[in-house]
């Protein structure tokens, strides 16, 4: 799933396979709770696969920090896979949450919602996706879109909340 | 210049990959019961190397060594484990593995949607072309005596 910015045909065919995606969920599924449901689980299913992807091409090794952590994010990985640099801001006090605001979201860029789903979350792959990649570093992490243009917000916001860090496990036999 | 085996252990400490290529002396143990004793060993090894550490480390754990040959150790932030075992010769291992991680086991095992995570792997292709990409290392073959040590006679 490589989507740099410099090949366009690859990111406009990604963009309909996701429409394509999303639409097929719309008529299994009669709510839109239910598609963004799935929508996430398949996202974490993406990202727990992509992390590892990332990691070796990017060469970035453990970040120290949350705020480091969202650098990468915005910076390295949203680069690399959308071809797009969304802003980090609005940190809480403590550190510990933070926006990702999306000027324009690659996934919708053919997308006008109808009225009768204003619960539809269209986008919600890409917090599924957040989500199983950084438990793959060890950090429990709470995605979600607080904004979303499609729905007429003046931008698209997700909200990242650090949750815990994952302990590793100390293998059987061992203290 | 040889190169003995390779593990590879995925974040909970399960084996996902052995393979051997020059190792005359076996454990006596089974494997599982081997590669349980390697992971602790690691383990404790890297708790050992954080807690000793006067500094703040980047890396942490690279290798040891005995006598008779060296442990290489290279570890993902996403917490897959790659052990090499070479004889003394092979200096620097962590190019090697770093190969093997990104462009073996991300292409044919990651990005292969019917290996499921976390078990131990039976691709058939990444087991081969694991196996000549460790045949075709500077360091692979053992050392041979030179065929054409008279020479040195004239």
């Amino acid at each position: 799933m490589s989507l740099s910015g410099t090949n366009q045909t690859n990111s406009e065919l990604f963009t309909l396979t996701y429409g394509a995606l999303v639409t097929q969920l719309c008529k299994d599924y009669e709510n839109d709770e239910e598609v963004n449901k799935q929508l996430d689980k398949m996202g974490y299913n993406i990202g727990v696969r992509l992390i590892e992807d990332f990691l070796a091409r990017s060469s970035i090794g453990r970040c120290q920090d949350f705020r480091e952590t969202a650098d990468v994010i915005a910076k390295v990985a949203f680069k690399m896979y959308l071809g797009i640099t969304p802003s980090v801001t609005n940190w809480s006090p403590g550190g510990d949450e933070f926006s990702l605001i999306l000027e324009n979201n690659p996934l919708a860029d053919f997308v006008e919602l109808p009225d009768n789903h204003s619960t539809l979350i269209y986008s919600n792959l890409l917090c599924g996706v957040l989500r199983g990649a950084l438990e793959m570093v060890q950090m429990a992490v709470d995605v979600k879109f607080a904004q979303d243009s499609l729905r007429g917000d003046n931008v698209t916001e997700i909200r990242m909340k650090f949750i815990k860090r994952i302990e590793e496990n100390i293998p059987a036999g061992e203290e | 210049m040889t190169v003995h085996n390779l593990y590879i252990f995925d974040r909970n400490g399960s084996c996902l990959f052995y393979n051997e290529w020059n190792r005359k002396k076996q454990a006596g143990i089974s494997t599982d019961e081997e590669f349980k004793l390697m992971y602790g060993m690691l383990f404790s090894i890297r708790s050992f190397v954080s807690k000793m550490s006067p500094q703040d480390m980047k890396d942490g754990f690279l290798s040891f060594q005995t006598s008779k040959y060296r442990l290489h150790y290279y570890e993902t932030a996403s917490g897959l484990k790659f052990v090499m075992n070479t004889d003394l010769s092979v200096s620097n291992a962590r190019d090697t593995l770093q190969h093997i991680y990104s462009n073996l086991y991300v292409d044919l095992v990651v990005k292969n949607p019917l290996v499921p995570s976390c078990q131990p792997l039976d691709s058939e292709l990444f087991g081969t072309r694991l196996d000549s990409f460790i045949r075709s290392l500077p360091y692979y073959s053992p050392t041979l005596p030179d065929p054409f040590w008279f020479w040195s006679w004239f």
